[in-house]
């Protein structure tokens, strides 16, 4: 029957308008439907309330949100960085919030100043080595990479990765424009190979032995080490003596024309939960953003670390100059 | 006898007048398809309004000529790579005689259903530091280092030569042997033959089939991001995405589609002055027998084609897959429903509009008809999303201002245009269009005139002349154009994953959605299940068009 249905709807073009009861919360996600299924079901147990999704990337989504104005049907928008939320924030897309339960849960430098997001898991990007080849006493920050002793062992991703946007974003705020094109150049040089698509790929190479370190989000590292738990890899926490480890965030805002803002915002808050948080950044091994929820086992083993405390909002503010600077020097 | 039966059914000649009313409808029909098709462009074009010299400054001073130039590289090794399996390929096929030949003629029709991203990432996992080659040899200097132009150029002609081979297959079968075995006995040698006389006469087919593979490799995203090659198609995305201009986006992306436009005419322009016909549908009597060395070369040279664009990479998806049946579930079956019925829809709406542009630029025969026909098929080299955002905000656009006011003020519920079935179907037509309308095109450029001309002095109508002579005479190009697009769109992602109203994943969405993190093996049961999927169109159409 729903066959057939679904063959009338597409005889007749007929338009699927959405329904939506009051029990019921529409999100555009750019988060993956296998990591945010598991807890909108959860959700819909406790609550009755039914969370539907389209994921999509972000930037379309941003794109769709703007362009349907006001009859949106999107309540939330989820993303994996805090660039495209600072960037909905510019086109006008999200509501600013008044939440005491965000602002308890949820460290300020990891929300808008403004209130218009909320990170809901955190994503530590840090350096990778391959333990046969590299003593962890010779590694020591992301600038000390950019050194003559690493020429021909780094590993690095493409610049083209939001992630590796908000690292040097962040270094250029930290550090200011200059030492930061040097710091680039110097990786550019240490370059063992062109730089790879994904995280994966940084970690085999450094794992096959093709370089000696490299720089990666820990949930790659996580992932890939439970699939082959032999490989030479081990992390190490740079920067610990200053700024801190990166840190982005996965998270979330409501849309400014939420047709469900209440129930969207008691989702939101029950996301940024001690109840949701350990599964929420536990089925991809992240971080939780809620500092009174510990990180699942298989994380928590990798050690503890001082993050960097900059507001990830300045990773979106600064992304434009650090794209910029990665493709003057080269940075493909 | 024949031209006794025409007559005796059709004994009124009619009247002139209702056959200028039907071209006259189908005119119109074409400009109003063109406007529809337009919407998008009209988009991309208007983003010229206000330009962001900043960026543009930066563009041009770091990255364009690397781009352009990049880009120039993909075209000029893929046109050549596809031509030469393509057509080299299609003859061995069909005018040759070679061990495995039966099965390889269909056999090599289905790299189609591969998606060239799931081959590249098959490809790079394959041969990288620490996968199977690796091990295998143990050594890293066997590893081949082919993150670069060349190597995506070998993903993309192997995913991409079906396009040719299955074209001047077709062509090469009605062509048959008699003219080259004419010009043979008359002592031209195999190659001069071949050159001289084959190959110009199907050329419709091979310029239509590498014109497609050209325009989806001016498009492709997928493959080079896995490669991490710049292209300018990654330029618009860079504009895109990390320095959050759309406006810079849609215009970087109107330069290529300007560059298509005019390589588009500028094709039409010659093929004008050079036409071929099949003046008569050739019996094929035997086939070139090939001596024994070069018969087994014949073999190698199509059974490696056949595995390395399909047999290996599927084995190693299927490896793969192995590992990651736990994700396995009922949903799986609805996500191949989904794929199945979206490409289908597409294929029949897509081939209805290609058909009724190949009739009118063969029925009105005028420039403003030819420029037209070139034109609606711009949406296949555009990027993906791009022409998805442009689709997406136009018809938003048109709710916005059209048909949310009209029904408010009658009060009733509004079918909004961008939130349907329908957009994703808009989108798939614009976008594929240009597929459906090659086979269809090149089966009308190998009709004589005659033909029509012989009917109507018998006194058809334009009418019958287009449903009794037309229609049956393009009956393989219709069927091979509703085939390719619904394979296309099965493998479609971009405009999919922004168009698809709720609850209509399909199988390239999950294929997104496990790529997007990074976990490729995961992504190869879906993978594997789209390109199974995908052989089903694809054996339909080998079925159909063999002997």
């Amino acid at each position: 029957m729903k066959f057939l249905a679904k063959c009338l709807a597409l005889a007749t073009f007929a338009t699927a308008i959405p329904s939506l009861s009051a029990e019921e919360v529409y999100v555009y996600s750019s988060r993956k439907e296998h990591l945010i299924k598991p807890l909108f079901d959860m959700y819909e147990k406790k609550t009755g309330v039914k969370v539907k999704y389209v994921t999509d990337k972000a930037a379309p989504l941003i794109a769709r949100l703007k362009a349907e104005g006001k009859r949106t049907p999107a309540d939330m928008l989820i993303t994996v960085d805090a660039g495209n939320l600072w960037f909905a924030t510019q086109e006008g897309v999200l509501k600013s919030l008044d939440s005491k339960v965000l602002e308890e849960n949820v460290p300020a430098h990891l929300r808008d100043p403004k209130n218009h997001w909320t990170g809901l898991s955190v994503r530590a990007r840090t350096i990778v080595y391959n333990p046969e080849r590299v003593k962890p006493t010779e590694l020591s920050t992301y600038e000390n990479l950019a050194d003559a002793q690493w020429k021909g062992r780094l590993c690095l991703r493409t610049s083209k990765k939001v992630y590796n946007q908000s690292l040097v974003a962040t270094m250029m705020a930290n550090k200011g424009k200059e030492a930061t094109e040097t710091v680039l150049k110097g990786w550019i040089k240490n370059l063992a190979a062109k730089p790879f698509s994904n995280d994966t790929k940084v970690l085999k190479a450094v794992a096959a032995g093709q370089c000696d370190v490299g720089i990666v989000n820990t949930y790659y590292f996580g992932r890939l080490m439970k699939k082959e738990p032999g490989l030479k890899l081990a992390l190490f926490w740079p920067n610990q003596k200053d700024r801190g480890v990166h840190v982005n965030i996965s998270g979330a805002g409501i849309t400014k024309h939420a047709k469900h803002p209440e129930a969207a915002q008691k989702l939101l808050e029950w996301l940024s939960s001690a109840e949701a948080q350990e599964q929420f950044a536990g089925l991809n091994m992240e971080y939780p953003v809620n500092p009174k929820v510990e990180a699942v086992k298989s994380v928590k083993q990798w050690g503890d670390f001082k993050g960097d405390v900059i507001n990830v909002n300045e990773a979106g503010r600064l992304q434009k100059h650090a794209v910029k600077l990665m493709d003057t020097v080269g940075y493909r | 006898m024949t031209h006794q039966l025409v007559a005796e059914q059709l004994p009124k000649p009619p009247a002139q007048s209702s056959d200028n009313k039907h071209l006259m409808l189908l005119r119109v029909s074409l400009w109003g398809l063109a406007l529809f098709v337009a919407l998008p462009f009209i988009w991309i074009l208007m983003s010229w309004q206000q330009i962001d010299a900043e960026l543009w400054q930066h563009l041009t001073d770091t990255l364009l000529l690397e781009l352009v130039l990049n880009t120039l590289q993909l075209v000029v090794l893929v046109g050549f790579g596809v031509v030469l399996l393509g057509v080299g390929l299609a003859w061995l096929t069909t005018m040759c005689e070679f061990p495995g030949r039966r099965w390889l003629d269909w056999a090599l029709m289905l790299p189609l259903a591969m998606p060239a991203y799931v081959l590249a990432f098959v490809v790079l996992g394959f041969v990288d530091f620490g996968g199977p080659l690796h091990q295998w040899t143990g050594d890293i200097n066997w590893l081949p280092d082919i993150r670069n132009g060349f190597g995506v150029s070998v993903v993309l002609t192997l995913v991409l030569y079906p396009y040719v081979y299955m074209m001047s297959r077709a062509s090469f079968l009605q062509q048959g042997l008699t003219h080259y075995e004419t010009a043979r006995s008359l002592g031209m040698g195999p190659w001069k033959a071949f050159f001289k006389l084959a190959l110009p006469m199907s050329r419709p087919a091979i310029v239509a089939g590498t014109s497609l593979a050209l325009m989806e490799t001016l498009a492709d995203f997928g493959a080079v991001s896995v490669f991490n090659f710049n292209t300018f198609t990654t330029a618009i995305y860079k504009a895109w995405f990390d320095f959050f201009s759309l406006q810079t986006a849609a215009q970087l992306a109107s330069l290529l589609m300007i560059f298509v436009l005019f390589a588009l005419l500028s094709e039409q322009r010659v093929r004008q002055k050079l036409r071929y016909y099949q003046t008569h549908k050739t019996k094929q009597q035997g086939r070139i027998q090939l001596t024994h060395r070069s018969r087994w070369l014949a073999f190698g040279f199509a059974f490696t084609v056949f595995l390395l664009a399909f047999l290996l990479p599927s084995i190693q998806l299927l490896v793969w897959a192995l590992s990651s049946l736990d994700d396995w579930n009922s949903n799986y079956w609805e996500l191949v429903e989904h794929t199945l019925l979206l490409g289908g829809g597409a294929g029949v709406v897509t081939v209805t509009a290609a058909f009724l542009a190949a009739l009118a630029r063969h029925l009105c025969k005028d420039s403003s008809m030819n420029r037209l026909t070139s034109f609606i098929r711009l949406g296949y080299a555009l990027p993906g999303s791009v022409l998805a955002v442009g689709i997406m905000l136009s018809l938003t656009f048109i709710d916005n201002h059209l048909i949310y006011p009209l029904f408010e003020t009658l009060e009733w519920e509004a079918p909004l245009l961008s939130s349907g079935v329908a957009a994703l179907l808009f989108a798939y037509l614009v976008r594929f269009i240009s597929v459906a309308y090659g086979p269809i095109d090149s089966s009308f450029e190998k009709m004589t005139p005659t033909l029509a001309e012989v009917a109507r002095s018998l006194g058809a109508s334009q009418r019958q002349v287009v449903t009794r002579v037309y229609l049956p005479l393009l009956k393989p190009g219709l069927l091979t154009g509703l085939l390719l697009v619904l394979v296309d769109v099965m493998k479609e992602m971009p405009a999919t994953l922004l168009l698809r109203p709720f609850g209509w994943d399909t199988l390239a969405v999950k294929i997104f959605e496990m790529t997007s993190e990074g976990e490729w093996a995961r992504a190869s049961l879906p993978a594997i299940t789209l390109v199974l999927v995908g052989l089903v169109p694809v054996i339909l159409l080998v079925r159909k068009t063999a002997r």
